[in-house]
């Protein structure tokens, strides 16, 4: 372990941080927007959750690397643009969380839901004041699994040379520097930590009612 | 009061489900304004689907339901719902919001300001009984009595005329459940809305019910009735059946008292009984209990008495179960303040019996 290669080098490792950081969360963001209204549909008609929940869990045994290098093609995009990363993930987001979205959707009580109708809720209204804010608490799960998920696969696109913490991975291993290999891998973890716990937090803060419960 | 004015009229009405299930086949019936009307009868009769249909959650297959002359199924069903209160079964609060804010629902919906639905959910608060405390607290942290009061809090916030029960009760524990029935029939008393009320409870039916609405499963209307009528003459085998076999007691509870009441000398504790049964009374002349043998009352010889029979609003009913339940035998009438009123013997209430039977 080379101890000062580390101050020497915060440029590269910061800058290295902050890519990683935006091409992993931004599919997180965009995935959950477009989970949203597909989970919705999913969970309302049978014939579509039918369709979707399977198709969504064959996309996700595509790998990666095979996902990074077809996309161009399909985007009409350069290998190297990191939108490739991005629109991949976000593809993966979308595949996990509609599960959740639905499951969650449907797990709200129905008691409920018809307690909302009878109130006079039209049906946009409550999905926006009832069954979406009950549905949160396994969203914030879906939404776990997909941040430390996109985390990890942020890495694999050092492969076709986008940037990121991989790219401490691929350089260091073609100068056979492990110092730099070691950097990139803790940073990976514990950039993976901090937003696992930051999603918890924001869960809590945003479902004070499931907390009481237990 | 805004109540008092929606007649609910179901003409010909029959739901048949996806399934073929029919839930009610040919339903006329006119709930009349202002009064508490029960739905009773078996489990799968009918009755939820008959409620649901007034608010038009579920929609008749054939014939027609009016609220106050208008068609329901006119318009936007979220506008009629907004002007109906529902209270349903294990209350079926949003567990995310605070009690003040799932009373205040309906009010926000209208397009009332924030504040002006807060505060009128803190008023409803304080109407159903549940302290101010209360109103920033989640529905899971109340307990089954508490939170069926906030549905019916929310139910009532935004004045609405007409009000739907579908077994709110019957959750709860025996306790509890009589409190929240007496409850209901105190505020009704103030507010005269027009209730219908679901049970299967035939019990619950004739203590709350201004009519009782009995079905035969298959969704047929069996008999429409005022609850001492049902309880005199059921309409057929089926009626009798379900009204039970204590219907006899039952509408003892229908016949107000005309039993004359016999003289009791009661004595005050220090003073002195003269032996056999004596009655204790306190130093404003209400019952506190019985003591047996002649000599000076001690408080700790008095033995608890039976239920007291109040003398202006009771019935036959309560009339010979003072007298049933009284150690000495004597039953112990009181006035409205609960003072000493007279004794009451059961041979008495027999009496008053035959002779209000004579009189039907
Ligand atoms: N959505 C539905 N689809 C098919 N059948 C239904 C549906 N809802 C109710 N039913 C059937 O209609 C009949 C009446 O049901 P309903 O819920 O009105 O009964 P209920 O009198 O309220 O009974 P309970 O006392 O058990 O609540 C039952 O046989 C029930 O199985
Ligand atoms: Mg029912």
């Amino acid at each position: 372990m080379v101890w000062d290669w580390i101050p020497r080098n915060t440029a590269l490792i910061w800058g290295a941080l902050q890519v990683h950081v935006v091409l992993a969360l931004i599919p997180v963001v965009a995935g959950l927007v477009l989970a949203v209204p597909l989970g919705w549909l999913a969970s309302r008609n049978g014939a579509v959750r039918a369709v979707f929940i399977p198709a969504a869990s064959v996309l996700y045994t595509i790998p990666s690397l095979a996902v990074f290098i077809v996309l161009p093609a399909i985007l009409g995009t350069q290998i190297l643009d990191p939108l490739n990363v991005v629109v991949a993930l976000t593809i993966y987001t979308v595949a996990l969380l509609v599960r959740s979205v639905a499951d969650a959707l449907a797990a709200v009580p129905a008691l409920v839901v018809a307690a909302a109708t009878a109130m006079g809720y039209k049906p946009g209204r409550r999905f926006v004041s009832v069954e979406l804010p009950l549905a949160v608490p396994v969203l914030i799960a879906g939404l776990r699994v997909a941040a430390v998920s996109n985390i990890s696969l942020v890495s694999v696109g050092a492969l076709i040379g986008v940037g990121g913490l991989g790219q401490l991975f691929t350089e260091g291993y073609q100068r056979d520097f492990p110092t730099e290999i070691i950097v990139g891998i803790v940073l990976i973890v514990l950039l993976a930590l901090v937003v696992d716990g930051l999603l918890v937090l924001a869960g809590r803060f945003i479902t004070p009612w499931a907390r009481v419960a237990a | 009061m805004d109540g008092g004015i929606d007649v609910i009229e179901f003409r010909s009405v029959t739901k048949r489900f996806a399934d073929g299930t029919v839930a009610v086949d040919g339903l006329d019936l006119v709930v009349e304004s202002g009064k508490i009307t029960v739905f009773v009868g078996p489990s799968g009769c009918g009755k939820t689907t008959s409620l649901r249909m007034i608010n038009r959650m579920i929609e008749p297959t054939e014939g027609t339901i009016t609220v106050d002359g208008r068609d329901v199924m006119a318009g936007h069903p979220a506008d009629l719902r907004r002007g109906i209160g529902y209270v349903i079964q294990q209350a079926g609060l949003f567990p995310h919001k605070t009690i003040r804010d799932n009373i205040a629902t309906v009010p926000l919906l209208l397009g009332w300001s924030k504040p002006k639905a807060r505060a009128r959910a803190e008023e409803l608060m304080q109407t159903v009984g549940l302290g101010p405390e209360m109103a920033g607290r989640y529905p899971a942290q109340l307990s089954g009595g508490q939170q069926q009061r906030v549905g019916v809090a929310r139910a009532l916030a935004a004045d609405p005329p007409v009000l739907l029960m579908d077994e709110p009760f019957s959750a709860v524990d025996p306790v509890v459940r009589e409190s929240l029935q007496d409850e209901l029939l105190r505020l009704q008393g103030e507010l005269g809305k027009t209730i219908v009320f679901v049970t299967h409870d035939i019990d619950e039916a004739v203590k709350l019910g201004d009519k009782v609405a009995v079905f035969r499963t298959g969704g047929h209307l069996a008999q429409y009735a005022e609850p001492a009528e049902l309880l005199a003459r059921p309409a057929d085998d089926f009626v009798d059946g379900f009204v039970g076999r204590d219907r006899g007691y039952r509408t003892l509870g229908f016949l107000s008292d005309e039993v004359p009441l016999g003289t009791i000398t009661p004595v005050h504790v220090g003073e002195s009984a003269t032996g056999g049964w004596t009655l204790v009374v306190d130093e404003e002349d209400k019952p506190l209990g019985w003591v047996t043998g002649a000599g000076p009352v001690a408080e700790a010889d008095v033995l608890p008495g039976g239920t007291l029979h109040p003398v202006a609003s009771g019935s036959l009913r309560s009339a010979l179960d003072a007298a049933l339940s009284s150690p000495s035998g004597q039953g112990v009438a009181v006035d409205d303040e609960g003072r000493l009123a007279g004794s009451i013997s059961a041979d008495a209430v027999l009496a008053a019996l035959a002779a209000a039977r004579e009189a039907a």
